[in-house]
C-alpha cells in the first residue's frame, strides 16, 4: 500500500469525512491550533531569544526554561492534537500540499534541534547560565530554533492558500514531483 | 452615520487591490500577521501568567483589512476582534499598567490573578475573533 492510497482510504474514514463536512468543528478546532500556537511559539520565542542575549538577560537561563517549559509543553500537546485533528480532516490534499510538505520536514528539523540542544548544549549550562549574552553555540541554537519555528508557522499558514494545489494544473513539472501528483491529475 | 462609505474607500485603495488580485500576497502578509500574533502572545503571556503566580518574572494588519474591507464590514467576528482589541489595548494601558508597576503580585495575589485572567481572555478574544473573519 502506497502512501497516497492510505491517504484516500483515511480521506474516506467516515470520522474524517464528518470533520471536514461538518460546519463548526473545523473552524473551531483551528482557532484552538491558533490559541496554542501563540502560547507554543511565544513561549519558544521568548526562551531563543534569552539565548541569544536580547532579552531577560540578568535571569538565568535554567530559570527562564524552568518557569517556561510547562506552558511550551502544554501549547505543543494541543497544538500536535488539533493540528492531528485538521489533518485528519483533510488528509489527502494535506499529503500532496507542498507547503504542508515544508512544514513536516521543519518540524522534523525543529525536533532535532530541540533534541541537540538539550542532549549536549543545555548539559553544561551551569558554565554560561547567569551569562547576559551566552556563548556563541548557545546563541547558535536560538538562532537556529527561532528560523525554524517562524518557517513552520509561515508554511503552516500556506497550507489553507496552496496555489500548487495538485487540481490547479498545469504546475511545473518539479511541484507535481514534489507533491507526488499523478500524471492523470497533472492532464496533458 | 454609518461606516460603510470608509470601508468601501479602504476596499478601493491601490494596496487594497493590488493584494486582492495577487496570489500569494494575502498569505504571505497573513503568516506575518501570525509571526506577530506568536510574538504579541509572548510577550502578553509573560506578563500575565507570572501575575497568575505561574510564569516568570505592530503587526501588518491594514493591508489584510484593505484588501477585504467590504466583507469586513459585515462580518460579525471582525466587530468582535476589534471590539476586543480595543478592550485589551485600554485595559493594558490602564489598569493591568498599574498593576504590573507595583510588585502588587506579591503583596494582593487576588487582584494580580485577576487581572492576568482578564488580559489573556481579552487577547484571546482578539486571536478567535480574527481567525474567524477568515470562516465567515
Amino acid at each position: 500500500m502506497s502512501p497516497l492510497n492510505f491517504f484516500e482510504w483515511l480521506a474516506d474514514v467516515p470520522w474524517s469525512v464528518d470533520l471536514h463536512e461538518s460546519q463548526y468543528a473545523y473552524s473551531i478546532i483551528e482557532s484552538m491550533h491558533v490559541w496554542a500556537m501563540s502560547l507554543f511559539f511565544g513561549m519558544t520565542v521568548m526562551f531563543d531569544l534569552r539565548l541569544l542575549g536580547w532579552t531577560m538577560r540578568s535571569v538565568p537561563v535554567s530559570e527562564v526554561i524552568r518557569r517556561l517549559r510547562p506552558w511550551t509543553i502544554a501549547g505543543f500537546v494541543l497544538m500536535v492534537i488539533s493540528g492531528s485533528l485538521l489533518f485528519f480532516a483533510i488528509p489527502l490534499r494535506s499529503y500532496q500540499n507542498i507547503f504542508f510538505r515544508t512544514k513536516m520536514l521543519l518540524l522534523l528539523l525543529a525536533g532535532l534541534n530541540v533534541l541537540i540542544f538539550h542532549s549536549r548544549i543545555f548539559r553544561d549550562v551551569a558554565g554560561w547560565d547567569t551569562d547576559a549574552v551566552p556563548p556563541r553555540a548557545v546563541r547558535r541554537a536560538g538562532a537556529l530554533s527561532l528560523a525554524l519555528w517562524i518557517g513552520v508557522l509561515f508554511s503552516g499558514r500556506m497550507i489553507a492558500y496552496n496555489w500548487f494545489d495538485c487540481d490547479r494544473q498545469p504546475q511545473p513539472g518539479i511541484i507535481n514531483f514534489l507533491t507526488s501528483c499523478t500524471a492523470t491529475e497533472a492532464g496533458p | 452615520m454609518s461606516l460603510l462609505p470608509f470601508f468601501q474607500w479602504c476596499y478601493a485603495t491601490g494596496i487594497g487591490e493590488t493584494i486582492r488580485e495577487s496570489t500569494w500576497l494575502f498569505p504571505v502578509i497573513e503568516a506575518f500577521h501570525l509571526l506577530g500574533l506568536g510574538l504579541t502572545a509572548g510577550s502578553v503571556l509573560l506578563v500575565d501568567l507570572r501575575l497568575l503566580g505561574a510564569g516568570l518574572n505592530g503587526q501588518p494588519v491594514i493591508p489584510l483589512f484593505l484588501s477585504e474591507a467590504i466583507k469586513c464590514y459585515y462580518s460579525f467576528p471582525f466587530w468582535v476582534k476589534m471590539t476586543s482589541l480595543l478592550l485589551a489595548l485600554i485595559f493594558t494601558f490602564t489598569l493591568r499598567r498599574r498593576v504590573t508597576r507595583t510588585d502588587v503580585a506579591a503583596e494582593r495575589p487576588l487582584p494580580a490573578r485577576l487581572t492576568g485572567l482578564i488580559s489573556i481572555c481579552l487577547w484571546f478574544g482578539v486571536a478567535w475573533g480574527g481567525r474567524w473573519i477568515g470562516f465567515s
